[in-house]
């Protein structure tokens, strides 16, 4: 569908000539799989159960339309520089499922390898670094530490004297970057349509069909949907979601807000993130600075958050780049993170037979996209966590073996 | 998002420390076991509507306060002492 030709073609004809990327079927009677949640986790999930497990009669059921929850709405980075086991190889898996992405699908999602650049600004702070980078490497992946005048190289325009946080240095991982969001939602749903998957929109999930400890089915928005197997990929709704079939989950969903500023010329060609103020820039190819900071701190759905963290973001920014004030901000939002006690994610079956879940991304779910729907599509068709999954499990919480607290600040909610 | 304090009276939240939903006033004994103990430190309702927290008010009195508010409007419907819930935190 998509060449060169096509689209120096479609060009030259005013773009008439392009169909719809994925059918709007109505839903069947019976699936043998059910995944409620057409976001990126969902329809990555749908796209390689078709590819991987030959299962094809099989539907993902979205509340409102394609890619209108996180999916959209995040700060679209990449990147494999997790520490821990557990994390490390599943995240490691997820970005060479990235690199490959646009060639699988036949689609741009304009994953951009633009390297991530994690500043730190004290000695203790640099050790730790050091670990990670040596973690990150004996994982395979890649990682340099940079003294202050290789970060200058890169970044010319940081503050790097600043009395308070001074740069002492950072670590490159030069194959992390960016990637379109709403194009890798709408990749993965034109690939999954056209290996035969039906996507359903407007079809929120009112109810899960359990029988004797064993899933039948959904009702939905548009009627009953009998399925052998039930993915419940809802993100910052899990909780509710996972509450129709009787489950209580080890989440509690928090806001994180995100903002971009008007379009500039290229100025900042990496993902940047400041290691003493919680903030992190890049920018988008269209020249938005894209930024964000740390979460409201407080349970919430609004999709909004407030001023304290909005001007502490802005104050971050400021401390660590001064050259971005004249920029004015276009806009900001907030997102729902699905927060888990360790801040890591959970992917694993439920005591129903037939039900799983894939749900505790906290802020970090965009990366994982690839890696994720490839893990559950596996545990789905075989019974069994993918290899590089096997940490997140959902009764480490149970009894506490195997919790995975990457920023070693407790296992508890209010801390991650 | 303001809270009002009974002891300080409306004060930015920027004062108050989140300590999560109100379940961590009633701890449960040792030996209640396994599912007891996930319960109070893990799993959560989560509602996407009225609910019950604890904060602190870190930067002020230093009271514990058990906060009723609305998840999705953010609005504060109930600000109360914690020490009147007749549990200490």
């Amino acid at each position: 569908m998509f060449s060169g030709l096509r689209i120096f073609k479609e060009g030259l004809t005013g773009n008439t000539g392009w169909s719809p990327h994925w059918r709007d079927p109505a839903p069947k009677a019976e699936y043998d799989a059910v995944i409620i949640g057409g976001g990126g986790h969902g329809l990555s999930t749908a796209y390689y159960l078709a590819k991987n497990h030959r299962m094809t009669n099989i539907a993902v059921l979205e509340k409102g339309y394609i890619g209108s929850g996180n999916i959209g709405r995040n700060t679209t980075i990449i990147r494999a520089n997790y520490y821990l086991p557990g994390n490390s190889e599943f995240y490691s898996h997820s970005l060479k499922l990235w690199e490959g992405l646009e060639q699988e699908l036949n689609y741009n999602a304009m994953v951009s390898q633009r390297g991530v650049i994690n500043l730190f600004h004290s000695d203790g702070q640099r050790d730790a670094f050091v670990r990670r980078g040596n973690a990150m490497r004996a994982q395979g992946d890649d990682a340099e530490l940079l003294d202050p005048e290789g970060v200058r190289r890169y970044l010319p325009y940081l503050d790097f004297d600043n009395t308070r946080f001074p740069i002492y240095g950072g670590l490159l991982h030069a194959r992390g970057g960016t990637a379109r969001h709403d194009a890798v939602a709408w990749g993965y749903a034109r690939g999954a349509d056209r290996l035969g998957v039906d996507l359903i929109q407007n079809c929120e999930v009112t109810g899960i069909d359990i029988e004797s400890g064993v899933v039948r089915g959904v009702q939905t928005a548009r009627g009953p949907i009998k399925a052998k197997k039930v993915s419940i990929v809802t993100a910052g709704r899990s909780g509710q979601v996972a509450a129709l079939a009787g489950l209580r989950l080890p989440i509690e969903s928090h806001v994180l807000q995100a903002f971009v500023t008007e379009g500039l010329k290229p100025c900042i060609d990496h993902v940047v993130s400041f290691g003493m103020g919680h903030f992190y820039i890049s920018q988008s190819d269209k020249g938005g600075l894209v930024f964000g900071g740390d979460l409201d701190f407080y349970a919430s759905y609004a999709q909004r958050g407030n001023l304290p963290m909005a001007e502490h973001v802005m104050e971050a920014g400021m401390t660590l780049m001064p050259m971005i004030g004249k920029a004015k901000v276009l806009r900001s939002w907030g997102g729902i993170m699905d927060m888990t006690p360790d801040g890591s994610p959970i992917i694993d079956k439920t005591d129903t037979y037939g039900l799983f879940l894939d749900c505790g991304w906290c802020y970090g779910g965009f990366k994982a996209v690839p890696a994720s729907g490839y893990a559950l599509a596996h545990l789905m068709a075989t019974g069994v966590p993918h290899e590089t999954a096997r940490g997140f499990r959902l009764d480490r919480f149970r009894d506490g073996h195997g919790l995975m607290d990457e920023e070693g600040t407790g296992a508890q909610h209010n801390l991650h | 998002m303001r809270l009002t304090c009974p002891l300080c009276g409306d004060r930015d939240r920027r004062e108050f420390y989140y300590r999560g939903a109100a379940v961590a006033l009633h701890r449960p004994a040792p030996d209640a076991g396994v599912a007891a103990w996930d319960d109070y430190v893990h799993l959560r309702d989560n509602p996407a509507g009225e609910t019950r927290d604890l904060w602190h008010h870190e930067a002020g009195c230093g009271a514990w306060l058990v906060v009723t508010r609305h998840t999705v409007t953010h609005a504060v419907l109930e600000v109360a002492l914690a020490q009147d819930e007749g549990a200490a935190g």
